[in-house]
């Protein structure tokens, strides 16, 4: 990665992204990472749909959409088509929560179980967006969705928490598993290039606001993704090799804010404060969570 | 060169005589051996191709619609539940006008499962798009494989096809099949080159768009217009094949047939004991003739209409069955006659289904009522081979 | 490029120029280069893209800034034909250079 493409764009103005929508932030910046010599494939969901709109594309690289749980398969059967044509080119995959951690799962587990060199990247959004807001197993406690919903019999919305999904990655020993955020460029840029420069499967968990499913003002969207990793609730490490015991994690607030500064950001989380358990629920589990793994903070 | 060898090795000889470049595939009674084979070939150096050992039948096609529409020749290989398992994806490759081939070792589906032939897997995706080749021996599995490659990749089609070999019958039977030699292969198909827009940095295009209703119905048609044209790139495929080759195909193929009141459709290995037993019945006196159906998708109509015209009695034998109407062959072969005046009497008959075996006697049984048919009205769909009572029974109906 | 292509090819990368999608705007940032310190923050952070980076010379000679020194770097300037004015840029921006006002329409 000789060249700096940061000053290109390969992913155009006119997609029908939602205003404030964080997920073309990060697509952006990935393909100023990568470069002119990369093939993406996109599983179904609101990037593939409003990018691609026929006859109209936003995307400057080589694009393949087959269908919602198997964007790293495609990725593998074009990587398996480069290999085989003696190509070198970044090949990456890019899913929603939806398409990554829930059906497209064994697809991804097989792709990187293989070995294909190929980065997956999970934008994750904690919902199913395009279908209008169904709960993910990315969905966070706590959370209201259109299948999660809250009444008079459940108060919480979904009751489960969320999928760990980069350490299920990191366990199928990878060379590179991490989490990312783009509210923290600099690492956000740093996992990017890193992950680019590795060869074999990586994969980059990243987490990507939604103004229509979280219920949030659109100019908000850097300032909420900043308050979930400085709350702790989204923490950012890294994992290779499947190494736990070297994890790393990139990031830790000077002072962490409690969770209900992020919380009172969204609609999906208004229910949670008719109850204040619910509240001190979440910051207890931020708090174990860091109690635990906070000893991997290497700065 | 003369060899020895199962139908999922012409599969595999098929693949690697084309020079296949990328083989996704996953592991399924009757068809493992394809995959194995490949792994053989690449492993010990014959064969220069990325095998990639995939989680799934559903990735398997996923893959080879990545690798196709990276601009390399893929091919790959199922049955029943995987294909069934790829359904979705199936619809996906044909709308993107890709020209994979698949080796179909063509099984039953569940419920209960069942490993043993019969067609109703490949006949279950008829409206995916693909093109459908049934072979009746190992050689056709190997001369129909290498040509699916020849009319799938024509600028003229670009639809992926499906090559049927019956599951166990020829999957695992070893027959006497003529190698061609790789040179004349080359010479056959040429050099692979993608008549379609592929996954390239040079020239950055978008693959599988969303359609909106003011543009859905066009590419649609566009895969009919493919489908309609491949029925004269197959008549061309067939043709050329037969002047290297020396053998001789058709989408249709009828056999004793000019003076026959009956006439037996057939597909796949079923052909070959239907061929015995029409002429044992030839020997009797019978005038009773054979039409083997070679290509299912494009359906041959015109031929078939011809063909069929004269007959007394069609007697249509398949292996499906579609719960509530009866065979999708019977289906098809009635609608196309539909516009004859003098039209024969056309009876169905579900035979062979899971693997029970079709002898001269479910032959004869089927006779019969075809030859009834000649005078009286029989039923229109006629099982053959089940234990009607016991089942009656079981539905309380007895 | 044709209007119907085969399997629904989409030749032309980026052609979704065409849509206008500023129309969508509700809200309209303004930067105000005299108190613009060319971060690129805004430019970083814009979804659509629709900030554009300028590294011409006579631009960043020519745009205000509110210290001389500043005026070596890439301007920033707003696309309105892509702008849908989620206000990111002007949430972000460090200094408040973006106004962030009612649409006429
Ligand atoms: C097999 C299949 N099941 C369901 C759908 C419907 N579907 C399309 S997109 C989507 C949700 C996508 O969610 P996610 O992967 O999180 O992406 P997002 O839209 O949130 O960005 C669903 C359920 C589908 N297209 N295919
Ligand atoms: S629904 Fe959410 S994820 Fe989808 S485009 Fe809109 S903001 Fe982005
Ligand atoms: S308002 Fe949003 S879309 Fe408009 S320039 Fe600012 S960040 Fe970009
Ligand atoms: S964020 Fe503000 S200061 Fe920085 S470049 Fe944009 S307008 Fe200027
Ligand atoms: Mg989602």
């Amino acid at each position: 990665m000789s060249e700096n493409y940061e000053n290109m764009e390969f992913f155009a103005p006119g997609h029908g992204m939602c205003a404030g929508c964080a997920a073309p932030i990060i697509v952006r910046w990935i393909l100023k990472l990568a470069g002119p010599n990369t093939i993406v494939t996109n599983a179904t969901g609101c990037l593939e749909v409003v990018t691609t709109a026929y006859p109209r594309t936003s995307w400057r690289v080589p694009w393949l959409h087959i269908a919602f749980e198997n964007a790293a398969a495609a990725a593998a059967g074009v990587e398996a088509a480069t290999r085989a044509k003696g190509e070198k080119l970044n090949i990456i995959a890019f899913g929603g929560d939806g398409g990554t951690v829930d059906i497209g799962f064994q697809a991804l587990s097989g792709m990187v179980e293989r070995g294909h060199n190929v980065l997956y990247i999970l934008y994750d959004n904690e919902a199913y967006m395009n279908t209008g807001i169904q709960r993910s197993g990315a969905t966070p406690w706590g959370a209201w969705t259109t299948t999660s919903k809250v009444g008079n019999a459940n108060p919480i919305g979904k009751m489960r928490p969320k999928k760990p999904i980069a350490k299920i990655l990191a366990a199928h020993d990878i060379p590179y598993a991490a989490t990312a955020n783009p509210a923290f460029f600099q690492d956000f840029k740093k996992k990017v290039k890193k992950a680019l420069s590795i060869e074999g499967p990586k994969f980059l968990h990243v987490l990507s606001s939604c103004t229509t499913g979280w219920r949030h003002d659109p100019s908000k969207t850097i300032e909420i993704l900043r308050l979930a990793t400085d709350t702790g609730l989204f923490p950012l490490y890294e994992i290779e090799n499947g190494d736990f015991e070297n994890m790393r994690i990139t990031y830790k607030p000077k002072k962490f804010k409690p969770v209900e500064e992020y919380l009172k950001m969204q609609g999906r989380f208004r229910h949670l404060f008719k109850n204040p358990e619910y509240v001190k629920k979440l910051q207890r589990d931020v708090d174990e969570w860091w109690a635990k793994y906070g000893k991997y903070y290497c700065p | 060169m003369k060899v020895m060898i199962r139908g999922n090795e012409s599969i595999a000889y098929a693949f690697k005589l084309a020079r296949v470049q990328v083989v996704p595939a996953y592991p399924i009674t009757p068809s493992t051996l394809v995959p194995e084979k490949i792994s053989e070939f690449i492993a010990n150096g014959e064969m220069k191709a990325e095998f990639v050992p995939v989680e799934s039948e559903h990735s398997a096609l996923s893959a080879a619609i990545g690798a196709s529409a990276k601009g390399v020749r893929v091919g790959t290989a199922t049955a029943s539940q995987g294909l069934a398992l790829m359904h979705e994806i199936l619809f996906i490759a044909s709308g993107m006008r890709l020209p994979i081939v698949m080796g179909i070792g063509n099984r039953a589906l569940s419920a209960p499962i069942n490993i043993w032939c019969d067609h109703q897997d490949m006949m279950s995706q008829r409206d995916a798009g693909w093109m459908q080749f049934y072979a009746e021996s190992n050689q056709e599995g190997l001369d129909l494989g290498v040509m699916a490659f020849k009319i799938a990749e024509d600028e003229r089609v670009l639809l992926p096809a499906m090559v049927g070999i019956d599951a166990f019958v020829l999957t695992h039977t070893v027959e006497p099949v003529e190698l061609p030699e790789q040179k004349e292969v080359d010479d056959f198909l040429g050099e692979f080159v993608p008549h379609y827009v592929t996954l390239d940095p040079e020239k950055p295009a978008t693959l599988g768009s969303f359609g909106f209703p003011e543009h859905y119905m066009e590419f649609k048609y566009g895969q009919w217009i493919a489908m309609e044209r491949a029925k004269k790139v197959i008549d061309e495929v067939f043709s050329k094949f037969e002047e290297k080759f020396g053998r001789k195909y058709a989408k249709v193929t009828p056999e004793f047939t000019e003076d026959a009141d009956i006439l037996l459709v057939t597909m796949g290995s079923m052909t070959s004991t239907t061929r015995e037993f029409v002429k044992r019945m030839r020997e009797n006196g019978k005038k009773v003739g054979l039409v083997k159906l070679t290509v299912f998708r494009p359906f041959p109509k015109e031929e078939l209409k011809e063909i069929l015209k004269n007959a007394k009695v069609v007697a249509v034998l398949e292996r499906n069955i579609s719960f509530g109407f009866g065979g999708a062959v019977y289906a098809e072969i009635s609608s196309a006659l539909s516009s004859l005046k003098e039209k024969p009497k056309i009876v169905d008959f579900i035979i062979g289904l899971g693997g029970r075996d079709i002898t001269f006697k479910s032959l004869e049984a089927a006779l019969r009522i075809a030859e009834r048919a000649m005078k009286e009205e029989v039923d229109e769909i006629n099982w053959i081979d089940v234990n009607k009572e016991a089942v009656l029974k079981a539905e309380g109906l007895l | 490029m044709e209007v119907i292509t085969r399997g629904a090819v989409i030749p032309e990368p980026g052609n979704s120029v065409e849509n206008k999608t500023g129309t969508w705007r509700v809200f309209k940032p303004i930067i105000h280069y005299e108190k613009c310190i060319r971060c690129l923050i805004c430019w970083q952070f814009c979804p659509e893209p629709a900030i554009l980076k300028i590294d011409d010379e006579k631009v960043k000679k020519e745009t205000p800034a509110p210290k001389e020194p500043l005026k070596r770097l890439p301007v920033v300037e707003i696309d309105y034909d892509y702008c849908k004015g989620c206000g990111i840029c002007y949430n972000e921006c460090p200094v408040n250079a973006i106004e962030f006002v009612k649409e006429e329409k």
